[in-house]
């Protein structure tokens, strides 16, 4: 069947012999992006929309995850259904036991043409699943099981990091510098922080503050019971939620207690907001 | 390994000790019946009288010097820190334990020479009843034996201290080396390195051949870098060469390397891949992580008097905090370098402040003495 791939492999020669193999395996595949790091692979699928996804886990500057957490999030609405995401690893010890329990697909390098195979065919019977001829409700529930297996794996601490996540001690303050003074805000009068770059901001009721650090260090130290990740860049106090309002995309809009801002969950963290 | 929590003894080891007391209160009795016995066929008094004697003051007696034992070692340890091994010790040292001993066997001759009295009717020889001689002889008769019975338990317990720190050192030595070993051969780069020969086998025989050669030239050094002491500077260096070379046909033209190393140098001794966790941080969390890539320099140079080792990257820099990972690393250098060196090597980490920015390692080693026969580390490095 034809369709329409991208390859995301930072090791030059792994991400052409996937290529070449691929091309033998499926001939019919376009592979229409071949490219080196996450960011990247976010940028060409929302591009070149294509219909399955490979994905190194360890990459420079986003990691295989992350860009399928961003592909999730990111995918426009009219754009057609949700990639199929396959997984490359060479080893990641806690990836493997959580790739097991999930039916997003894995390859573990070195690739085994035989497994390749598996992989494709796979793949083919996924896409045609959710061909256009297919029943609408069939495919709201297969968006709802990706996005259920990307959350086991995103909630899984270790994968594509190269190390264990140890439990970090809990933040009571954040000290955040403003000019030549830092000011220590309590973690309870934080509404949200939102991932800025390499920065993060943190919003208060009375103001906002800048932190020099990345907000995925930052989601370790934080009550998670009290602080909610309802998008890759946004972590929200649960307390100070007003409402939470979903719309047909799968979005949750939310208001806040005391303060103007309006923020929005992604579909992969609107199973969050349930009524008892 | 249940480590007790600050300034408490662990309820189990408690329990432990407890029942190890009680069994020193039945030996003792038993050790009172030998002396009874002794007394008995050395004077030929009444053989059941001076067993009720001999009896009630030897388990007296190690009743006052093992009770008086426990609150002397608190005493002697009230400034050890919470939870070090001093202040979780019941042993006060000998020259409190002398004066407990003293103490301990006069109250537990008069007590117990008092409660056999009160037993059998018959009142024995006190201290101030006899001659000098007979109290002298009486009170050895109880404190020499006391002394002796006192350091045949101190040591049967510290030989078995001993054994079981023993038995600790053993097991962690054991996990270290295994640590060490795996994040050698990390998994990751092991099978990365092997994806890249299978394809390079394919489009690239020879090249395929000068990999695999090189990974079997760094595998050989790892799983030798236990065993042998060291090796000379220019051997360190070519390791360091097959990894960057693993890692640049890996990376492609993310990875660049130099490597700096002056003809003098080049024989010096160098514990086996010392450098090697090093030039692996460097790739893992200063290049790997940078989309961009980068240069890692490695250069040797002799300065003051000291050899000056040197591991610079281009990569991301210490922004990010330094993971488990760089930690494990890190440690196992400065420990080896402590074991091998001691006080006279220094391990360094610093941000680099120039435009390229990234993070640069520093060892700085003793130089052998000029003419002197070159010093072999002594000491193999777990």
């Amino acid at each position: 069947m034809k369709a329409r791939a991208l390859i995301a492999e930072d090791e030059p020669l792994l991400a052409a012999n996937l290529q070449a193999e691929l091309a033998r395996l499926w001939p019919e595949l376009d592979i229409a992006a071949n490219v080196r790091h996450g960011a990247a692979a976010v940028e060409s699928a929302l591009e070149l929309r294509p219909d399955v996804v490979f994905l190194d886990i360890r990459m420079p500057g986003m990691t295989g995850l992350e860009a399928a957490q961003a592909l999730a999030e990111d995918w426009p609405d009219g754009a057609g259904p949700l990639p199929a995401i396959v997984f490359v690893t060479a080893y990641d010890q806690y990836a493997l036991q959580a790739f097991e329990h999930s039916a997003v697909d894995y390859v573990l390098k070195p690739v085994q043409p035989e497994r390749l195979a598996q992989t494709c065919s796979r793949v083919q019977a996924a896409l045609k699943a959710r061909q256009p001829n297919g029943q609408a409700p069939d495919r709201a529930a297969a968006l709802e099981a990706t996005l259920g297996q990307l959350r086991h794996l995103l909630g899984t601490p270790g994968i594509g990091t190269a190390g264990a996540a140890t439990a970090a001690p809990k933040l009571g303050v954040i000290q955040a510098s403003v000019g030549s003074a830092v000011h220590l805000v309590p973690i309870g009068e934080v509404l949200y922080f939102e991932a800025a770059d390499k920065y993060v901001r943190v919003i208060t009721a009375e103001r906002e503050y800048l932190i020099r650090t990345a907000l995925r260090e930052l989601i370790p130290q934080l009550d998670e019971t009290r602080f909610w990740q309802v998008h890759r860049g946004l972590v929200v106090r649960a307390d100070a939620i007003a409402t939470a309002v979903r719309d047909e995309s799968g979005k949750v809009h939310l208001t806040l207690r005391g303060h103007k801002d309006k923020l929005v969950a992604s579909r992969l963290y609107a199973h969050l907001f349930k009524a008892m | 390994m249940s480590a007790a929590p600050f300034g408490l003894v662990d309820p189990e080891v408690r329990a432990e000790r407890r029942g190890r007391f009680w069994m020193r209160g039945l030996r003792s009795l038993g050790y009172g019946a030998l002396i009874g016995l002794l007394i008995t066929g050395l004077t030929g008094q009444s053989f059941w009288i001076t067993m009720v004697h001999s009896m009630c003051i030897a388990v007296l007696c190690w009743f006052f010097i093992d009770l008086g034992r426990v609150p002397a070692a608190r005493w002697k340890h009230r400034n050890a820190a919470a939870g070090s091994p001093e202040a979780d010790s019941n042993w006060p040292g000998w020259p409190l334990m002398l004066v407990i001993v003293v103490i301990g066997s006069l109250l537990g001759f008069t007590i117990g020479g008092t409660l056999a009295e009160w037993l059998t009717g018959y009142s024995a020889p006190g201290y101030l009843r006899g001659s000098v001689r007979q109290t002298v002889a009486l009170v050895l008769s109880s404190l020499v034996p006391a002394l002796i019975i006192t350091y045949w338990f101190y040591s049967r317990e510290a030989i078995a201290g001993h054994e079981a720190a023993a038995q600790v050192a053993q097991r962690q030595a054991a996990e270290n080396q295994l640590k060490l070993l795996e994040s050698q051969l990390e998994p990751h780069m092991l099978f990365n390195t092997l994806a890249n020969l299978r394809v390079l086998i394919g489009i690239d025989p020879a090249r395929a051949q000068a990999m695999l050669d090189q990974l079997i030239a760094f595998l050989r050094a790892t799983l030798n870098a236990s065993r042998s002491a060291s090796h000379p500077l220019d051997a360190e260096f070519a390791r360091l060469r097959d990894y960057l070379a693993l890692m640049e046909l890996r990376m492609g033209e993310r990875l660049q390397s130099r490597f700096e190393l002056p003809e003098e140098l080049a024989g010096l001794p160098l514990p086996p891949l010392l450098l090697q966790p090093l030039v692996e941080n460097s790739i893992k969390h200063g290049l790997e992580p940078k989309v961009e890539g980068g240069r890692i320099e490695v250069s040797a140079a002799r300065e003051s008097g000291e050899l000056v080792l040197r591991v610079r990257d281009t990569g991301v820099g210490l922004a990010d905090k330094a993971s488990d990972g760089t930690r494990f690393g890190l440690t196992q250098v400065r420990e080896r370098l402590a074991t091998l060196y001691g006080a006279q090597a220094r391990l360094s980490l610093s941000a680099c402040d120039d435009a390229e920015g990234g993070t640069l390692a520093t060892i700085r080693l003793p130089l052998p003495a000029p003419g002197a026969p070159t010093p072999t580390p002594d000491a193999t490095t777990r």
